[in-house]
Parts: C-alpha cells; structure tokens; sequence
C-alpha cells in the first residue's frame, strides 16, 4: 500500500496551507498585540490609539508571512524541523525588517524600524513556534490512542467469526471461493494492523473496501446490494486510512443484517471544486438501533479527520427518506 | 431412536456449515435434519410441520431474533429443545452462561455440537422465564397455540390486551386471541406501547383516538376510551384516571 509523507511526525512545522493553522496564527499574533497595547496605555482612549498604531504595523507584515509562508510550506515542511523552523524564523524576520521601515509614520524609518520590526516578529513567531511545538506534542499521543481504539472498534468480532464460518462452509464444496475468500481476509487484516497514520490514495481504500464487501456478499448473498458510484478522477486522493471500511461496514451492520428483504448500500464519490464529497446511505431500520457500535466508528472516524485536517474537514450524518446518510467533506489533495 | 433436528439461521453459508457438521456426528448421535428455515416466522411453521425434538437457532436474524423465537417455541404442548447458536455477541454469551443455557459459538466445533445435541437428546429444556431474562427486549408477536400451530400477533397491531379469567384477550382489528400470560408480565414488557386504563385493560397507545364521558359506572359517571378500528368504549377507573389523563390532552 502506498504510503505518503504528508502526516505530522513528531516535532513537524504546522502546514501553512491548512485553514486551522492559518486562523490559529491570525488569532494569536493579534492576540499579543491586543496584550502589548493594554500593557503600554494607562486608559482606554489611549489603548485604542496604540492599537490602531501597531495594526497598522503588523497587519501588513502579518498578512504577507502568510502570505510567503503559504506558498513556501510545502518546501519548509520537507526539512528536518530544525532547519525548517529556522527558514520560517528567517522568512517571517526578514519581511518584518524590510517593510518596518516603510510603515512608520512618514515612512522615513531607518535600520531603527526594521531592528524593532525584526525583534517584535522574532518575538510572535517564537511564541507560535512554540505554541504549536506544544500543540504537536499534545496531540500525537492522540494519534496512536485513536489509532489503538479504531483497532478494536473497526472490525467487529461479529464480522471476523462470521466470515470464518462462512469460509468453513465453503472448504468442501467450493475450495476455490474459500481460498479467495481467506486472501481478501488477510489482506483486510493486513491493512488493519498496519500502522494507519499516513494518509493513503483513495483508491487502496476503495479497493479494500471491495474486498470487505465480497466477504460479506458471500454470507449475505442476495441480501446485499452495492450501488458505486465513483469519479474515476478521485482514485489519487489523499484520505486517512479506514476512512470508509468502517463506515460500510456500519451500513451492512445497521442497515442490511436487519432486513428481511434486500437492501442496497450507496457510495458516492467525487470532487466538487477543491473538496473530495464522500455520500454514502444505508436503509434506517428504527428497531435495530439498539445494535451497539455505531458512535464508536463515527466518532473514530470524525476525530482522525480532525486530527489530519483540522477544521478543513467535516463529517456529518442524518435520517432521510427511510435511509441513514452520512456526508464527509474534506480537502481535495492528490498524491504528487 | 433418531434425533430430529431443524436449522433456523439466516445465512445459506451458516446453514450449509451446520448440515456439514451435522452430518459429521452422525455416526455417533443418529438423527435427521427435519427441515430448515431461513427466518423465526418461517422456524415456527417448519417447527410445527416437522415437529423436531432440536431447533438449532441463530440469534442475530433479521425481524425477529433467535430468542424470541425460542419464547414463541415454548407455547407448544411439547417444545422441541433449543440450542443457540451466535458468532459474537458478548451479552448473550454472558446471559447464556448465567443461566446454563446451552449455546454455540460460530465457528461451530463438530464436537461441541455433538456434546449439545446429546445434551439436548436427555431432555435439557430452555424456560420461558430463563429465555425473557436472557432477553429482556419487547417481543415483535404475541404467540398463540392453535391446534399445534403456533399463531404470531404483531404487538403493532393490538388494539387492547384485556384480562380474561383464565387468559388474556388480546384484540386486534380483525379478531380476539386469547394469550396465555399475566397481564401484569405484558403491561410490564410493553411499557412503551401500551397504557394500563383499568385493573383488568391495556390499551395500545397509537389505538386512542379519543375519550368520553360517559356511561354509569357503579354509579358514578366515569370516562371511556374510544379506539380506532374497534367499536367497543373501554371504562377508564378512577384511580387509573390520573395516569390516562395526560394522553387525553392530545384528543381533546
């Protein structure tokens, strides 16, 4: 399975492009700011008036880091963590030292402004650093937690047992189906064993999932119905790992094992703009929802999203028309 | 003396591995599978058809689970021995243990299920008493024994479960069947579908369609109950009167 270093390791540079990290960056620059001129005015006519100076200062040389600092993450991020903090470090004084100068009133500053830009920049972007150096910290333990609770909570034992019996039952009639039916099992297992942090191609999900649906065909014969309906142009998309095996399974578990007649499962995939739109709906029996399980995978599934694309990201579900939806949108990435 | 044996699961693969196994015991335990059925509704009438001495259930099936099927089983004369058979499910296993009631774990072993049927072969019977605490889940029917059939009454469609003498009357649109349980057993499992109006009367909510006040009842004027799809107005006591009320404020 092919694997992409896009995920954060331990002690990685935030990704500029990300929504989250460019408002956290916002919020907190201005936020120090607001600090700084509440310390140096003694009433509020003042305060105001010192803020709307060091705005008119810092706006500026904010909004181009950004601006610098987007187009340079991908770059940046490549680099040990070190000698990417210094770039960002390097980048963001160097802009606070060139246009310092050229926003002082009169724009008649000298190498006093951009000294003083210099050290008010190196002053917010080491506080961020630092901020998301922390963030990073506080937040991996928790990818590995979520990693080890999906391990128990994806695959149902109810599923594996059940696919063993149906393989046993096939062993004499039919060794060619149980030998297949063994290799799609383990390589479902593989994959859930695997170490699930990087993000992976669309398609090696969708593959398994197909796997995992010819197992459960073989149980349920008739009963299941698949109705796929995939851009081919999505197939290279980045996606968390067991992003949708779960929730199909969900569906056979909740909304086909219920039923007395057949049921059709929908999957539909495609990009709209930027965004990857993730459709996928069950048949919703009412009866059936004491069935244990079913916020664990949602809740799994929403808290990786979250953890690979912050607010970028959302997944939401609802009942409609006799059938239960969920809706996942997220950032349209391909694999480079 | 050969054992007849009837398999209700709702997976052909499951049901195909079961006959393997069976068929493995045979030298050992002579038996016969009798018949098979794919659902509980249809289990019932395969059970009565073929009048098996063990019904190996599935408890995961669609519409009506495996232990409800097995409370139906227990209304006739003779109940054949029940042996349950599940691929996980940790609250039924717990329940199983508890009260010694005999199961299997899919994968089944071809030797675990010749202990059971052995077992089951002796006379071991599951209770009715056994199978609601294992299950404690409002049934989907009613079960009535009718000439050695067993006759299924969705709960959906009783309009009122009225105590009788002997039995309990359950009414349904179309007709009475008499029920063979207490009252107090049903009010408390349909807790949330039914109302207690009088000592003697349970009353299906979505049936309500109004109230009256009416007729002399040891002589004082009380309220009755008037139901949709039955023409019959059952009094209301007074003492259950308190407990009605509120559901009269969506008629009024």
């Amino acid at each position: 399975m092919q694997s992409i270093r896009q995920n954060d390791p331990p002690d990685a540079l935030p990704d500029f492009r990300n929504l989250g990290v460019i408002s956290r960056v916002l919020l907190g620059v201005n936020a120090l700011a607001l600090l700084f001129a509440f310390a140096r005015s003694r009433g509020i006519s003042e305060f105001v008036e010192r803020l709307a100076e060091i705005a008119s200062r810092l706006e500026p040389v904010l909004l181009a880091a950004i601006m610098v600092l987007y187009i340079a993450s991908p770059y940046f991020r490549r680099l040990p963590y070190r000698y990417g903090l210094a770039a960002v470090l390097a980048v963001v004084l160097a802009i606070a030292a060139a246009l310092s100068p050229l926003l002082t009133v009169g724009g008649s500053g000298g190498w006093r402004e951009a000294l003083w830009g210099a050290i008010y920049a190196a002053f917010c972007a080491g506080s961020l650093a630092w901020y998301f150096y922390l963030r990073n910290r506080a937040f991996s333990p928790v990818i590995s937690e979520a990693r080890l609770q999906a391990l128990q909570a994806r695959i149902r034992p109810h599923f594996l047992f059940n696919s063993l019996n149906a393989v046993l039952s096939l062993i004499r009639k039919d060794p060619k189906r149980a030998e297949a039916a063994l290799e799609d099992l383990a390589e479902l297992f593989r994959t859930v064993m695997a170490d699930n942090r990087q993000l992976i191609a669309l398609g090696d999900e969708l593959s398994l999932c197909r796997q995992y649906l010819n197992l459960e065909q073989l149980r349920l014969g008739e009963r299941l119905r698949i109705d796929w309906q995939v851009e081919p142009a999505v197939e290279q998309v980045l996606v968390p790992p067991m992003l949708l095996q779960p929730l199909v399974e969900n569906a056979i578990y909740h909304g086909i094992e219920p039923g007395a007649s057949p049921g059709t499962i929908e999957v539909r995939i495609g990009r709209r703009g930027d965004r990857l739109h993730l459709h996928l709906s069950n048949p919703y029996h009412v009866d059936y929802q004491h069935r244990q399980g079913n916020r664990m995978a949602l809740a799994n599934i929403r808290e990786r999203l979250q953890l690979h694309f912050d607010v970028e990201a959302s997944l939401a579900t609802r009942v409609h028309e006799g059938r239960y939806e969920i809706d996942i949108v997220m950032p349209f990435r391909a694999a480079s | 003396m050969t054992l007849r044996v009837v398999i209700v699961d709702d997976e052909e693969p499951a049901r195909n591995r079961l006959r393997e196994l069976l068929g493995d015991c045979a030298g050992e335990l002579p038996h016969l599978v009798a018949g098979e059925a794919s659902n509980g509704v249809e289990g019932l009438q395969v059970v009565t058809a073929a009048a098996p001495d063990v019904v190996l259930v599935d408890i995961h099936m669609p519409e009506m689970s495996g232990i409800e099927f097995a409370r139906h089983l227990q209304v006739l004369e003779k109940p054949p021995a029940v042996i349950f058979v599940t691929a996980h499910d940790q609250y039924a296993v717990e329940a199983f243990e508890v009260n010694a009631v005999d199961y299997l774990t899919k994968p089944v072993r071809a030797a675990r299920l010749l202990a059971a049927l052995k077992k089951a072969a002796h006379g071991t019977r599951v209770t009715r008493g056994v199978l609601e605490r294992i299950d404690p889940q409002p049934r989907r029917h009613l079960s009535v024994a009718e000439r050695g059939r067993v006759i299924l009454v969705p709960v959906a469609d009783v309009i009122y479960l009225r105590a009788e003498l002997k039995y309990v009357t359950a009414r349904t649109r179309d007709r009475e069947h008499l029920v063979e349980e207490s009252l107090t057993q049903l009010e408390h499992e349909f807790d949330a579908l039914f109302v207690r109006i009088h000592r003697n009367c349970l009353v299906s909510r979505r049936f309500i369609r109004g109230f009256e006040r009416g007729v002399e009842s040891e002589g004082e004027a009380g309220w009755s109950v008037l139901l949709e799809g039955c023409e019959e107005k059952l009094p209301v006591s007074r003492r259950q009167w308190a407990q009605v009320k509120p559901l009269a404020k969506g008629h009024a």
